[in-house]
């Protein structure tokens, strides 16, 4: 039986330096290919879950664990490996390197990933940018020449590729509008049950919860912890 | 990939980038151009005297003797007697001897009297003869063969009547004693360009009628009468000396300062050049300094840039760090881009200098007879190309390990 992708257990974390914020999460599961929204407002945590959840941070007490891996066990520069290999990241916007190509966008990743870049086909870029919706050729565009809507279909491409098993997105669609919002959607959710990954996503807006298995409110499974400067 | 991102990183900042790299240019052409200027200066002095062995001249001291009798800066305290150097003469080390005479000049150049003996071993250059491009040597007792720069500067040609003035800067002139432009030497790059020479006998005769240095009151000396003249010298101011083998040189030389009817002095033209390299040297290194700082002015320049790009950079390395750069990796990242901008200023700058040389090099030599070899960078040069990309890479070390620690502390988080 496989485990689950995600698992956070008695995790309290508290920013080095900014005294003021804390977070602690005494337990919090995603199955594999569970797609999962977390809401919160701002100032909730949201970020700061995500930066533990991909090991920018680690946990000062406590264990997450992805695809098996306690991240608290892996040096730094694991982490970032780990990272490469195991998480495929969407931001909310200003996601992309404007000055590269869409392709080397899509192909950041596996530059720092050799596992997941022997996982990823020959042409998956071009393959993930035609099933995205994307005009033939966007692959050799530079990515600052792309409209907000076709950026944020790349940087799904980006995360996509070499299918890793979990996609960690930042409120994605917070910078387009209700109709795009909606498509962008569908294209991602089909490419993520095509490609069997998890989502957890961190977002404000309820109204997005109905293509998830789950909705879970932040405030459920966290408790942010402020402390007067 | 890390590279074409680099690459492409700079091109998206093309107008900051650009200056930047342009003041790294200009400092680096400027720092070669100083360098080939002085190498340029440093070979020209040395390509002056060639083959020559010994200089002798009145005790002094032995960089003046260089600078009076071969690049007739300066003048001599005193003269050699034409006995002392006919002992030298006699020596059977000496190959061959040639006197100097100097004092006189005409306008702004130096007059030289001489014998024929110095049209064929004089050598400059490695060892290369001077050539009589227009007209011929010096046959007459009234002909003046001059260098090219006196050619150029005042318009002469072959048979234009030149007049000697007495001394250096002086009023007195000896009118009555014309002589002829018979020849004009080749351009050589040395001093002989600014040179008027006339033969040992003529500076005799033009001083028939002085004494100690003044014309002797209402005596005047026919012409004809002063050719019919015995006109040996009773001194010369220098002589050069060839030996018939390098292994007498120093026993001739030791000789010449031990000569006990005269005190007289017998140089190496190389070692005192060396002695005038360490006199100019102190200049030559504050020149170099002062060049390497406006390198080193150009790449803080560079630094700062980097530095204050830094902040609307926060984002783009989040997503570099979300995708598994490591915090290195940025650092790497940014210590790259300022190796590339340093690695184009340094080729711009060698590009900058080799244009100026073209341009420059015709005017430098025939305004200041300095000769710019227009040739492959050096070694050095090469050396101090790579020293400016891997000072810039150290000097973008500082704003990489900000980025560094900034890139720790965002991770993900930047929200711009």
């Amino acid at each position: 039986m496989m485990g689950p992708a995600l698992k956070l257990d008695d995790v309290r974390f508290r920013w080095p330096g900014r005294a003021s914020f804390g977070l602690s999460v005494p337990t919090f599961r995603m199955g594999q290919g569970e797609s999962v929204l977390l809401i919160g407002d701002s100032g909730s945590g949201k970020s700061t879950l995500l930066s533990l959840v991909c090991g920018i941070v680690t946990a000062d007490t406590g264990r997450v664990v992805v695809a098996g891996t306690d991240l608290s066990t892996l040096r730094a520069g694991a982490r970032d490996r780990f990272r490469a290999e195991q998480i495929g990241v969407i931001f909310q916007q200003f996601n992309l390197l404007p000055y590269a190509s869409v392709s080397d966008n899509i192909l950041l990743p596996l530059r720092f990933a050799p596992k997941r870049r022997k996982r990823a086909a020959v042409d998956e870029a071009t393959a993930l940018c035609s099933a995205l919706g994307l005009p033939e050729g966007t692959t050799r565009t530079t990515a600052g020449r792309l409209s907000v809507g076709q950026q944020q279909r790349v940087a799904v491409a980006r995360a996509l590729i070499g299918q890793p098993p979990l996609i960690v997105a930042d409120e994605p669609t917070s910078a387009l509008d209700a109709t795009t919002q909606d498509a962008f959607l569908g294209l991602l959710f089909n490419q993520i049950a095509a490609s069997g990954s998890s989502l957890l996503m961190v977002s404000h807006d309820e109204r997005l919860g109905d293509r998830f298995d789950r909705v879970v409110p932040l405030s459920e499974i966290a408790r942010a912890e402020r402390q007067a400067a | 990939m890390i590279l074409r991102l680099a690459i492409g990183s700079l091109l998206a900042r093309a107008l900051t980038v650009g200056m930047t790299i342009l003041a790294i240019a200009l400092s680096v052409a400027l720092f070669l151009g100083v360098e080939k200027v002085r190498t340029g200066a440093r070979a020209s002095f040395a390509d002056t005297i060639s083959g020559t062995d010994l200089i002798v001249g009145a005790r002094s001291g032995s960089v003046q003797l260089l600078l009076y009798s071969v690049f007739r800066i300066g003048n001599a305290t005193n003269n050699v007697t034409w006995e002392s150097y006919q002992d030298i003469a006699k020596r059977s080390e000496v190959d061959w001897i040639v006197p100097i005479s100097l004092g006189d000049s005409h306008r702004q150049f130096r007059v030289m009297g001489t014998t024929q003996a110095f049209f064929e071993h004089y050598k400059y250059r490695g060892g290369r003869s001077l050539e009589i491009g227009q007209g011929r040597g010096l046959d007459d007792l009234y002909d003046a063969v001059i260098g090219a720069e006196v050619a150029t500067a005042l318009g002469y040609d072959v048979g234009d009547p030149i007049v000697v003035s007495h001394g250096l800067a002086s009023f007195t002139e000896h009118d009555d004693q014309p002589f002829r432009v018979a020849g004009i030497i080749d351009r050589t790059g040395t001093p002989v360009d600014r040179t008027v020479i006339v033969s040992l006998e003529a500076i005799e005769a033009i001083h028939v009628d002085w004494q100690s240095g003044a014309q002797i009151p209402g005596q005047t000396t026919p012409v004809e009468r002063i050719r019919q003249m015995d006109l040996k010298p009773s001194a010369v101011t220098a002589a050069l000396v060839g030996v018939k083998s390098r292994l007498q040189i120093f026993g001739l030389q030791r000789w010449i300062n031990e000569y006990p009817e005269e005190p007289l002095l017998a140089i190496l033209p190389g070692v005192a050049l060396q002695e005038l390299w360490q006199i100019v040297g102190v200049a030559e290194t504050a020149l170099i300094g002062v060049s390497a700082m406006v390198v080193v002015t150009a790449l803080l320049g560079m630094m700062a840039m980097i530095f204050s790009s830094l902040n609307e950079r926060r984002r783009e390395m989040a997503i570099w760090r979300a995708m598994g750069a490591r915090p290195a990796t940025i650092l790497g990242l940014l210590v790259l881009e300022a190796a590339l901008m340093a690695a184009v200023g340094a080729a711009l700058g060698l590009a900058l200098l080799y244009a100026g040389l073209v341009i420059a090099q015709p005017l430098v030599d025939s305004g200041f007879g300095l000769w710019l070899p227009i040739e492959p960078p050096t070694l050095r040069e090469v050396a101090v190309l790579a020293g400016v990309i891997i000072a810039a890479a150290l000097a973008s070390l500082l704003p990489a390990l900000r980025a560094y620690r900034l890139s720790l502390a965002d991770g993900m988080m930047v929200k711009i």
